[in-house]
């Protein structure tokens, strides 16, 4: 079953864009990682599904319900951290998590006091006085201790240290296992390649490509490297070949098809070494930037 | 109408209400206190405001005021607790949903899973049960300051509880006009300059109305709707105003109502 299905969705404010004709589907159990640099849409999109703004046209189901019509009881089930969190002004940490859990109807206590150990989080803290970082972790906590099915993170790893990164991806992992769906927003591609199961790629408000993290990686592209005296970098030129840059005698590309016409060409070559890898996603990313 | 983001709201604004209450009964009282100097010299000091320019006099809200009776000065109090009312009430309206926006807590509150119906049902009413309290106040203070400095002199409480009653659709008209100019207007950044611009602006459209030339933009005002040198006058409300001043809340709830539902909350870019 679908979780979110977005068809032909499209939001501009005023004249100025926000994401043109966006349309996917993220399935039940999903991590879906959402990409793009910013300015792309990927907020608009998030804010879109919690009806935070109304699209200009087209579509959203959550839980197979209208995202509009039903808002109220499709974000029962919801957990949302923002990009940019900012909290009620001389609130103590535990007052802003127990006014969270009181919108759901849920004994959350013991899963707050859990999540916010976890997390390294003083319940006793004004808001105020907390470090962009700790801000973040009010956050995740606040988004998860409702048990939603369905969690928006919106660049959820900025301001976090390192370690605590790689809590809150365990973190995550541990809520999918117990089958919430994830829709996980970043423009760093590391973090979604470690996480994610499939992607979309959104560039200038629309989708460029939506793909599983595999076949994205393995089955599209490989990246070539193929060093020689007196290469020509022309004879390389095939179809399916593109970021076609040489050097000092090395002839670097990413191909895309069937590698056997490479291979063909470099056997006609006295080549000194030939490295065919995958692509990094940050290489795919750029060469969608481009 | 959900419970928690009512208690939420009011809790906000509890520091807001004591501060308005002191000063309000510190007001009622303080001038209160100086009746009984000028009950005692009371031709005098009307024969010597009948000398003052008019212009003066209106704006203090002193034109055909008689300061002798107890009523007649408790009109002068009761205009300086109607410019407090005002502030206070714009205040609340201009910051129900513009200081969410403003600091980015709105995204907090409109993806749990309330309407935003729901949302803004509760914050009306919590704004309302806080103005409730300072209405209370004006009561209470207006009644202990009479006891306190009438000087055995006549009162006539009717005319009194005629003005106090006017209190809470005062400020429900500042309540609504303020929330409906917030969501008019782009982005409001302090909601200071706004409801004092509201509460003084109307103020001195009032007081100097028919006083230069003709000009029927008092009509807007809802200091003159309750003028309470009318009602002291009259001993009534003068309804037609009433009615205009009901009818401006009414279509700033109204509109406030839509606009909210269909807003797009405003994000950081």
């Amino acid at each position: 079953m679908s979780i979110i299905e977005v068809s032909n969705l499209t939001k501009y404010y005023g004249k100025s864009r926000g994401i043109v004709d966006v349309s996917f589907k993220v399935d039940e159990g999903e991590i879906f990682g959402f990409i793009g640099p910013n300015g792309a849409g990927k907020s608009t999109t998030i804010r879109l599904l919690l009806s935070l703004i109304y699209p200009t046209s087209g579509s959203a189901k959550v839980f197979g319900k209208d995202a509009i019509a039903n808002g109220p009881e499709i974000r029962r089930n919801i957990g949302y951290l923002p990009s940019e969190v900012f909290y009620y002004e001389g609130m103590k940490v535990i007052n802003l998590l127990k006014y969270s859990a009181s919108f759901y109807n849920c004994d959350c206590d013991q899963r707050m006091h859990e999540l916010s150990e976890y997390m390294e989080l003083e319940l006793n803290r004004r808001i105020d006085d907390l470090s962009y970082g700790n801000k973040k972790k009010v956050g995740i906590v606040q988004g998860l201790l409702h048990s939603p099915k369905l969690l928006f993170l919106d660049e959820p790893t900025a301001g976090l240290d390192p370690l605590m990164q790689r809590k809150f991806f365990d973190l995550i992992r541990k809520e999918n296992t117990r089958g919430v769906t994830v829709f996980f927003s970043s423009h760093i591609l590391g973090e979604v390649q470690r996480l994610c199961n499939r992607v979309g790629i959104i560039r200038e408000g629309k989708i460029v490509e939506i793909s599983d993290i595999r076949s994205l990686q393995q089955n599209n592209y490989k990246k070539v490297h193929v060093m020689a005296d007196n290469l020509d970098p022309a004879a390389f030129n095939l179809p399916g070949v593109t970021n076609l840059q040489s050097e000092n005698g090395m002839v670097r590309f990413f191909f895309k098809g069937d590698i056997n016409a490479v291979l063909q060409k470099i056997s006609g070559v006295q080549v000194d070494d030939v490295t065919i890898e995958e692509p990094t996603l940050e290489e795919i990313f750029m060469h969608y930037y481009e | 109408m959900n419970a928690n983001i009512y208690r939420h709201e009011f809790r906000m604004r509890l520091n807001s209400v004591i501060i308005w209450s002191i000063a309000i009964i510190a007001i009622t009282l303080i001038f209160f206190s100086i009746f009984p100097s000028f009950a005692d010299q009371a031709t005098l000091l009307n024969e010597t405001m009948s000398k003052f320019p008019p212009a003066l006099l209106a704006a203090f809200g002193m034109t055909g005021v008689d300061l002798s009776t107890i009523i007649g000065f408790y009109s002068f109090i009761f205009l300086f607790a109607q410019v407090c009312l005002a502030i206070q009430a714009g205040n609340y309206g201009f910051g129900l949903v513009s200081i969410e926006e403003r600091e980015l807590t709105a995204d907090f509150l409109i993806s749990k899973p309330v309407s935003r119906a729901q949302i803004l049902n509760s914050k009306l009413l919590a704004a309302f049960t806080s103005l409730t309290i300072t209405n209370l106040v004006v009561w209470v203070s207006s009644f202990a300051g009479v006891m306190l400095f009438r000087v055995g002199r006549e009162f006539d409480s009717k005319t009194m509880v005629l003005l106090l009653l006017s209190i809470v659709v005062f400020q429900v008209f500042f309540l609504s006009v303020g929330l409906v100019v917030s969501l008019l207007v782009k982005r409001i950044r302090s909601v200071t300059p706004y409801s004092l611009g509201l509460g003084f602006g109307m103020y001195v459209l009032s007081a100097f109305s028919g006083l230069e030339g003709v000009s029927n933009l008092e009509l807007i005002t809802a200091f003159k709707h309750f003028d309470p040198n009318y009602i002291i006058e009259h001993g009534a409300y003068n309804t037609p105003l009433v009615l205009l001043n009901v009818a401006i809340s009414v279509v700033s709830l109204v509109a406030s109502y839509w606009l909210y539902i269909h807003r797009d909350i405003p994000s950081v870019v």
